[in-house]
């Protein structure tokens, strides 16, 4: 076996281009704000465009659960984030050897860069020798870094640099400062003054005092004045410094390149699993869903909204979560019930849910089973666009005809209060037309909507709503309950907080 | 060094916030004014003794007779105690007058603590001059400690040794740096050496010809000039540290000698005014725990002498073994100001000084807590009684075993049987704990309920009143009686004849 790519498996899909922009539906499933979150931290990555690819070969995605379940072991987390550590320690070094002038200077930047890449590449190999790994994407890449290490280009290497940086320590010079010049030789085992001065008031010392240590600038670079004494503390140690010389100039392609794409691809894992980690602590669960291609039952068990529940958790918030499942013929989820009650968060639940399993990630629920879609589409509501001369009515119109024309039956269709821009007859119209069309592409969907007559449209279509509690109807449930839409509970518990419910109504008018 | 003349082993601490017991305890024992006799208008005093004397109740035995002894020694030598006062007040003065610079550099921190080591140098072979010609007639183990290490460590070799590394810090031979390669190549982890004879360095200066391994700046090189200047510092840096540290320390030791003398200088000022009354003082004997003593002759309110200019009638008492003391009886019959005498006068004691009273004994106790009533609350948040009772829980969540509370009136904002019996709950429980209370109360049913219990462990006092309604201001020990005479108060205030 030879390693590829920790993302893609060599049966599988392989690396394209790589999308620059997110896919249409990522705001309205508010995927924006989950990958952003996921990616705020490791910008220098450039992560997005993995996030923006779905995969559709059940191999792949196989091939990222198993990575990801990998690392879900906090010791090779931490392994793999150990060497990123010192990835990024090593490329800030690069960019000073470009931003630096003086020669030695350069050289000691370059030379501590490929110090610090020599580490990571043996402190990761010892420490993946130390870890059980199941997947064949860790598992080959194990064994091609095991090879790299022990190969003679690497080794000789790491001896080379050591050698080096050990000379260089033992460099010690003396400065004498005298009116306008310098003087500089080697160090001879002369007293510290400071210490014989503190020694001779050490009697008085009492308790913590100020510390009157000035912070003196301690930029990288140097002024002309230490360039000049390193130019004579150079001459003072002749042999070490061409040594230095030389190594820089045999050494300059020391990277090897299949390690520097590793070094970033790993970190779509390590991201996600970082981002969910907070959310595990305050209690949620995460999973890895079955993924079917040919069966569209489909379910989850205490799905939530992957954006919210950032959100939630950072104000401390406890986060609903929602169980639901479509079998046999059911296809459509119809979404009615009081606002704010949670039914654009079903909606955008379902579709995240759906798209992070087909990036190969875990995704909110204790247990899911989802399906393999080829696209997916969102229609929710948008804001009136003057510049493209429709109504509102007629732009929902063509945007859900568009849909429809792409649209296969191994689609997802996501729809977020659909002609709300006309009469009830009028929508309760369009509303069906449009819901059989969907049934007839046999396709899995979610309709959010105020049409509480779409709920029982055909044997595809499952009622769900969303509930309140009924002695406080203030207070949102968030909970979306399997349940005929009969648009009564809210409204009886409206009236019941004003008194106006049959009985009280009664007991109020006195005779 | 160290001061030590509160505490046998370990500085004194005035800054601690006061705590909310402390708060009231000064309140209701009006402790200011006894403050402020003590400071007599200097504010140092005044921030240390309030400290130092609430802070008295942490105190073991050791430490109450340690300082009753250095203040024996200071009231048969006034003066010299004040010269050494105001000499650590002259030079924690005279050095705050050296001026620092705006921006801090390395050689700018080295010029100021030069001068300030100057000065300090200077004080402390005064102050040891002090101990030279005065020392050998102090008689406490604080004083004796204190001269001796000032003769043991400040010699005459010392005061040589500091002068000379002024001298070689002025660096007439130049600044001698030694360094390593650090980040990058970068000099780093400068320090500054001693430049050493023996070792040619000056030669190396002075060596005629060739020099290839120097650099000279030259004049126009500004920038040159301010990098080498820069390198200056940064061996300077440390030593300067040093030297400006070592400042800090030898002005703390001023600082605390300042401040632990205050109290003592507190004390003379206190005694001096009580003398002029014609006030008795005496130093109490104090008890170690978990004994039960409390007996007193002429213990008297110190602050209400004070606020009154006069001498005042004192009180005995012999409440040894006891835990529980009632007192009862007339209005204004000096039971508050009795009260507040135990309260003053056990403070006094626990913080090693003299006590109002011909003579005192007492044990020590851990904490002393006053549960005063008081004005209604204007904050709406609670009723009077509940406010009350949630001081009194704050009180038995701080309080050991071995602690004291005086309660003045306490209970009293609800009618007279809830009163009593909340009281009487509260009031068995800390003397079953042995709590030592004091307790002056209107509430008859509470005395008397304690009283016909016949316990061992208590004494009731009554204020007395003359058949004419005359108060004496003496306590008796006496039975609870049902009125509190009232309607004296009555009369005198609306007149005889209103009365009956």
């Amino acid at each position: 076996m030879t390693f590829h790519s920790i993302l893609f498996d060599i049966r599988g899909d392989s690396i394209g281009e790589e999308p620059s922009e997110a896919p249409d539906f990522f705001v309205d499933l508010n995927l924006d704000q989950v990958v952003d979150a996921i990616t705020a931290s490791r910008r220098d990555y450039d992560l997005k465009p993995f996030f923006y690819m779905t995969l559709s070969n059940i191999d792949t995605i196989k091939y990222r659960q198993a990575v990801m379940q990998d690392l879900e072991q906090k010791t090779l987390f931490e392994y793999l984030e150990l060497f990123a550590r010192k990835m990024r320690a090593m490329r800030e070094h690069l960019v000073q050897v470009d931003r630096l002038f003086h020669k030695y200077q350069k050289e000691a930047w370059f030379l501590d860069a490929v110090e610090i890449y020599c580490d990571a590449v043996q402190g990761l190999v010892q420490n993946l020798n130390l870890v059980d790994m199941e997947s064949r994407g860790l598992l080959t890449f194990h064994e091609f870094l095991s090879n790299y290490a022990r190969s003679r280009r690497f080794t000789s290497l790491v001896t080379e640099t050591k050698k080096l940086k050990a000379d260089l320590s033992t460099v010690r010079y003396c400065l004498l400062i005298r009116q306008n010049s310098i003087r500089v030789r080697k160090y001879d085992d002369e007293i510290d003054y400071s210490a014989d001065v503190e020694a001779t008031f050490e009697k008085f010392k009492i308790g913590a005092v100020q510390d009157y240590r000035v912070e003196l600038p301690s930029g990288t670079t140097m002024n002309h004045v230490e360039e000049g004494i390193l130019d004579l503390v150079a001459r003072l140690y002749p042999d070490i410094f061409s040594t230095l010389d030389d190594y820089c100039a045999r050494n300059s392609n020391y990277l090897d390149e299949t390690i520097g794409v590793f070094d970033r691809e790993i970190q779509f894992y390590l991201a996600y699993l970082d981002f969910i980690a907070r959310l595990k602590r305050a209690g949620l669960k995460f999973c890895y869903p079955r993924l079917t291609d040919n069966n569209k039952e489909i379910y989850v068990e205490e799905g939530f909204d992957l954006a919210l529940a950032h959100k939630l958790i950072l104000e401390n918030t406890p986060v609903v979560c929602n169980d639901f499942f479509l079998k046999d013929q059911e296809r459509i989820f119809v979404v009615s019930g009081p606002n704010q009650g949670g039914k654009t968060t079903f909606a955008r639940t379902f579709g995240q849910l759906h798209y992070l399993a087909c990036l190969g990630c875990p995704i909110p629920g204790s247990g899911a089973q989802v399906f393999l879609f080829d696209r997916l589409f969102t229609h929710f509501e948008r804001e009136e666009d003057i510049t493209n001369l429709h109504g509102k009515l007629q732009d929902d119109l063509v945007r859900i005809h568009h849909v429809l024309e792409h649209a296969t039956p191994n689609s997802l269709i996501i729809i977020n209060e659909i002609f709300s821009s006309t009469t009830i007859n009028d929508s309760v119209f369009l509303g069906n037309r449009i819901l059989e069309k969907i049934s007839e592409l046999d396709l899995l969907c979610v309709c959010v909507t105020f049409i509480v007559e779409l709920a029982s449209f055909n044997e595809k279509t499952v009622s769900v709503v969303s509930t309140i509690v009924p002695d406080n109807p203030a207070l949102r449930t968030y909970k979306i309950v399997r349940k005929p839409a009969d648009g009564l509970a809210y409204a009886i518990s409206i009236a019941e907080k004003h008194g106006l419910t049959y009985d009280r109504v009664m007991e109020r008018i006195k005779e | 060094m160290k001061a030590l003349l509160l505490y046998r082993d370990r500085d004194f601490e005035p800054l601690h916030e006061l705590s909310w017991s402390e708060e009231a305890l000064i309140q209701d024992l009006e402790l200011n004014t006894l403050f402020d006799a003590m400071a007599l208008g200097d504010k140092f005093v005044r921030g240390v003794v309030d400290k130092a004397v609430l802070s008295g109740l942490r105190n073991d035995l050791e430490t109450i007779i340690y300082r009753q002894d250095i203040l024996k020694d200071c009231l048969k030598k006034p003066s010299v105690v004040r010269e050494i006062y105001d000499l650590a007040v002259e030079t924690i003065t005279e050095e705050r007058k050296i001026y620092g610079g705006v921006v801090r550099y390395p050689s700018s921190t080295l010029r100021r603590s030069m001068e300030a080591l100057q000065l300090l140098v200077g004080m402390l072979k005064k102050l040891r001059q002090i101990a030279d010609k005065h020392g050998s007639t102090f008689e406490s183990a604080g004083f004796t400690r204190l001269f001796a290490m000032l003769q043991k460590e400040l010699s005459d070799e010392y005061f040589d040794t500091v002068q000379d590394h002024l001298k070689e810090l002025r660096f007439g031979g130049g600044v001698l740096v030694s360094a390593e390669l650090g980040k990058g190549n970068k000099g780093t982890n400068y320090v500054l050496r001693k430049q050493d004879k023996k070792h040619g360095w000056i030669e190396w200066v002075l060596g005629a010809g060739q020099r290839p391994y120097s650099l000279h700046i030259s004049d126009r090189d500004q920038s040159g000039a301010k990098a080498l200047s820069e390198l200056r510092d940064r061996g300077l840096n440390l030593v300067a540290n040093a030297l400006a540290q070592s400042d800090d320390h030898i002005l703390s030791f001023f600082n605390m000698l300042r401040t632990e003398l205050a109290f003592y200088v507190g004390c003379l000022n206190l005694h001096e005014q009580l003398v002029q009354l014609g006030e008795p003082t005496s130093f109490p004997l104090p008890v170690a725990q978990p004994n039960r003593r409390h007996s007193a002759i002429g213990l008297y309110d110190v602050c209400l002498a004070l606020t009154m200019q006069q001498k005042i009638v004192g009180n005995d008492l012999n409440a040894d073994n006891k835990e529980l003391v009632i007192i009862t009886g007339a209005n204004q019959g000096g039971k508050s100001t009795f009260l507040r005498s135990v309260g003053v006068s056990q403070l006094m004691m626990q913080c090693g000084m003299f006590v109002p009273a011909e003579a005192l004994c007492s044990n020590i106790c851990d904490s002393l807590f006053t549960h005063f009533k008081r004005e209604e609350d204007t904050t709406m948040s609670s009723g009077k009684l509940d406010e009350e009772l949630s001081r009194m829980s704050d009180i038995i969540d701080s309080m050991t075993a071995n602690s004291m509370v005086l309660f003045n009136e306490s209970f009293a904002a609800t009618n007279e049987r809830e009163g009593s019996e909340i009281a009487a709950q509260i009031i068995r429980a800390l003397v079953d704990r042995r709590v030592k209370v004091f307790f002056v109360t209107h509430l008859y049913e509470f005395a008397h309920g304690f009283y016909k219990k016949g316990l061992e462990h208590a004494i009731f006092l009554r204020a007395e009143r003359h058949d004419d309604g005359r108060r004496t201001f003496k306590l008796n020990e006496g039975e609870p009686l049902q009125t509190s005479f009232g309607g004296d108060l009555y009369s005198k205030i609306f007149g005889a004849n209103d009365y009956n």
